[in-house]
């Protein structure tokens, strides 16, 4: 999160072109500077911290000739800001080596399985703002009752609850006690070789290709590990709604429009929601961001062929180059959503507009 | 004034409460006796912070509480026992060892990582954040620029790179988790140095010929310690989660050790028939993390009366 939080509230009707091409810079270095230092650490855990990544790459057994030529094809042999500046390049155009363990370049393993993640996430992000945002807007109006306790309870355990704990024991009842969902994994193996997905995306593709057998297949199998992390978002969307509509239902235009003699409902879901909306919007990209991080632990459980089982399985084969190639583009995507959601409350926000 | 005094004497809620402190220390009592009134209004803030005393208890007692090793097993008649039977109150695992001696052993790492993660973080959150705000300028633009560069990052999946780059091990998850977990810290450091920083005591300590260096670390990092133990006790249950969620990917403390994430993983293979094995350290974790949490809540309240109206 890197809301600068020097914005001043209020500020001129219009700002001088200069003004603007002075954000826009500065927002640029943000953004420059952020994924460069992303790819600093990066480059620091993969180069840096291994004391020979050479021998990393080929186990000590190589042959010393072997080790020369691969050193110098690793560009090992150049000054380290040398070295960085062609780590940034290769970076910048996707170039993140082989894996040891696909024996695919890396780029082309995450094009596979990132749409798995993307999927798990917009549905757990999904779930999570349609239930924790009315929860939080009930507890917020009727602060201190039995709801705003409960409410406040189911936050706080998803706060403290270890996620694969959970879906451990979600699996152990919706599975294999109740067989309410389908095993872990995305699709039947039945419906693997039948069904050709076109964006990645099962749940889409199978409703465009009308294939219904399909969809409700992807549908059992998709439904617990995005229920759990819509669990995870829907704990920090319900907080963050309360404490922005207290926030709102304290202010002077909300007792203007009940001296109106609005509803109530209206006040509370046409005036007060209205403007902690834009809030809201920052909160719910953030938790986005932060499911497609917490996948990485939610697939291991569910064995989902996603990017986040994909870095742990190069994890535990030691497979830097998978590993490494991985974070950067988790990171980046976390990033974006970071800086497009700060950009998104600056220009929604009439209040921020200007600094 | 003092005539009342010496006609009634003071209860001692009276003397704590008085306007009038004779001494410095009158005065730090009678504050810190509000603000545990404040506290312990909270019954959920003491509820959590009886959860954390009962773990630094269980932690250091823990070769009394233990009934059994928590290392060496019965193989032969002891494995994978229901919770509930003779002498084994959770159940034993698949070598044969007693849960409950586990947990009670597993605690003590637990608390080791929290502590070790608080110690070195914190420090360098504290002194980026005060020297960033004391010094102002380019150093505040370069530190800070630096600080949400780290904000930025997704935190678990940054500490597995480091892991993986490091091996394995407890130390490396701790040193892991540090790394991502300072920048918090140093905002905040940052945002209460700026308040104080024209204040006219920090003038009158200027005037009296101060270092820089010795304002900053004696009189600008106490007043940031306030915000700065609410935030580190909030955060508390975060690194206990990155912690066990690196131990159940196997990255965390290796297998003999106790830790309750490394036990979840081994578990995994029985949860279908063995429940418990997995079940049992994950609730010591959602036990603990929420005693962090509701404590955390409780003494930002307490400690910060601006934030509690919400």
């Amino acid at each position: 999160m890197s809301m600068s939080g020097t914005e001043t509230v209020g500020g001129r009707k219009r700002a001088r072109p200069g003004k603007i091409v002075a954000a826009v810079l500065r927002f640029l270095v943000v953004v420059v500077t952020t994924y460069l230092g992303l790819l600093a650490v990066t480059f620091f855990i993969g180069r840096v911290i291994p004391i020979d990544p050479v021998l990393a790459v080929l186990g000590d057994r190589a042959p010393t000739h072997v080790v020369e030529r691969t050193r110098e094809a690793m560009g090992l042999n150049l000054p380290l800001y040398q070295q960085f500046f062609i780590y940034v390049r290769q970076a910048l155009t996707g170039e993140f080596g082989v894996s040891v363990l696909t024996t695919n370049p890396v780029m082309t393993d995450i094009r596979r399985v990132f749409p798995a993640t993307m999927e798990l996430a917009t549905l757990g992000t999904l779930i999570g703002a349609l239930i924790g945002v009315p929860l939080g807007v009930l507890a917020a109006v009727k602060r201190g009752s039995i709801a705003d306790q409960i409410v406040r309870v189911i936050g706080l355990v998803g706060y403290s609850v270890p996620i694969f704990w959970l879906a451990l024991l979600s699996l152990l009842v919706f599975y294999a006690r109740l067989k309410w969902v389908a095993y872990p994994g995305r699709i039947d193996i039945v419906f693997e070789y039948t069904f050709t997905p076109i964006t990645g995306f099962y749940l889409l593709d199978s409703l465009w290709q009308r294939q219904w057998d399909v969809f409700f297949d992807v549908f059992r199998h998709i439904i617990l590990p995005a229920a759990l992390l819509g669990y995870f978002s829907l704990a920090y969307i319900s907080r963050m709604t309360r404490s922005f509509m207290l926030n709102e239902l304290q202010q002077e235009y909300i007792v203007a429009a009940r001296a109106k003699g609005l509803s109530e409902t209206r006040i509370i879901w046409g005036h007060a929601l209205r403007n902690a909306a834009v809030p809201l919007v920052t909160v719910i990209a953030l938790s986005y961001a932060g499911l497609l991080e917490g996948s990485v632990l939610t697939e291991t459980v569910f064995a989902w062929p996603g990017l986040g089982l994909y870095i742990t399985n190069s994890l535990q084969n030691a497979d830097m180059n998978a590993v490494l190639g991985g974070t950067i583009v988790i990171g980046s995507v976390f990033i974006g959503i970071n800086l497009l959601s700060d950009l998104l409350y600056r220009t929604l926000d009439p209040r921020t507009r200007q600094r | 004034m003092s005539t009342i005094t010496e006609t009634r004497p003071m209860t001692r809620r009276e003397w704590l409460l008085s306007d009038r402190p004779q001494s410095r220390t009158q005065a730090r009592l009678g504050r810190a006796y509000m603000t545990w009134q404040r506290f312990a209004a909270n019954r959920l803030a003491v509820l959590g912070l009886i959860i954390l005393l009962a773990l630094v208890f269980v932690a250091a007692f823990a070769d009394f509480l233990a009934p059994h090793s928590p290392y060496l097993g019965d193989l032969a008649n002891a494995r994978l026992l229901p919770p509930g039977s003779p002498g084994y109150l959770l159940g034993t695992d698949d070598l044969g060892r007693d849960i409950l001696s586990r947990l009670i052993h597993g605690s003590r790492l637990t608390l080791a990582v929290v502590l070790l993660v608080a110690i070195i973080a914190a420090p360098i959150g504290l002194i980026v954040g005060a020297v960033a705000g004391y010094a102002g300028g380019w150093v505040d633009a370069v530190l800070m620029r630096i600080t949400d560069i780290f904000l930025a990052f997704p935190k678990l999946v940054l500490a597995l790179a480091f892991v993986a780059a490091l091996g394995p091990g407890i130390e490396n998850a701790v040193i892991a988790i540090a790394i991502t977990s300072w920048p918090p810290y140093a905002r905040i450091a940052r945002a209460e140095t700026l308040t104080v920083r024209n204040s006219d005591y920090i003038a009158a300590v200027q005037l009296m010929g101060a270092s820089p260096i010795r304002i900053v670390f004696r009189h600008v990092m106490p007043m940031c310690m306030s915000s700065l133990i609410v935030r580190v006790t909030l955060d508390m249950a975060g690194i206990i989660l990155t912690a066990a969620g690196l131990g159940f990917l196997g990255l965390g403390a290796q297998p003999p050790l106790p830790e309750w994430g490394a036990m979840i993983a081994s578990g995994r293979r029985f949860i279908l028939d063995q429940w418990w094995v997995a079940t049992m350290p994950g609730i010591a974790i959602l036990i603990v993390s929420l005693g962090f949490n509701l404590l955390g809540d409780g003494l930002r309240d307490a400690l910060d009366p601006r934030e509690s109206g919400q």
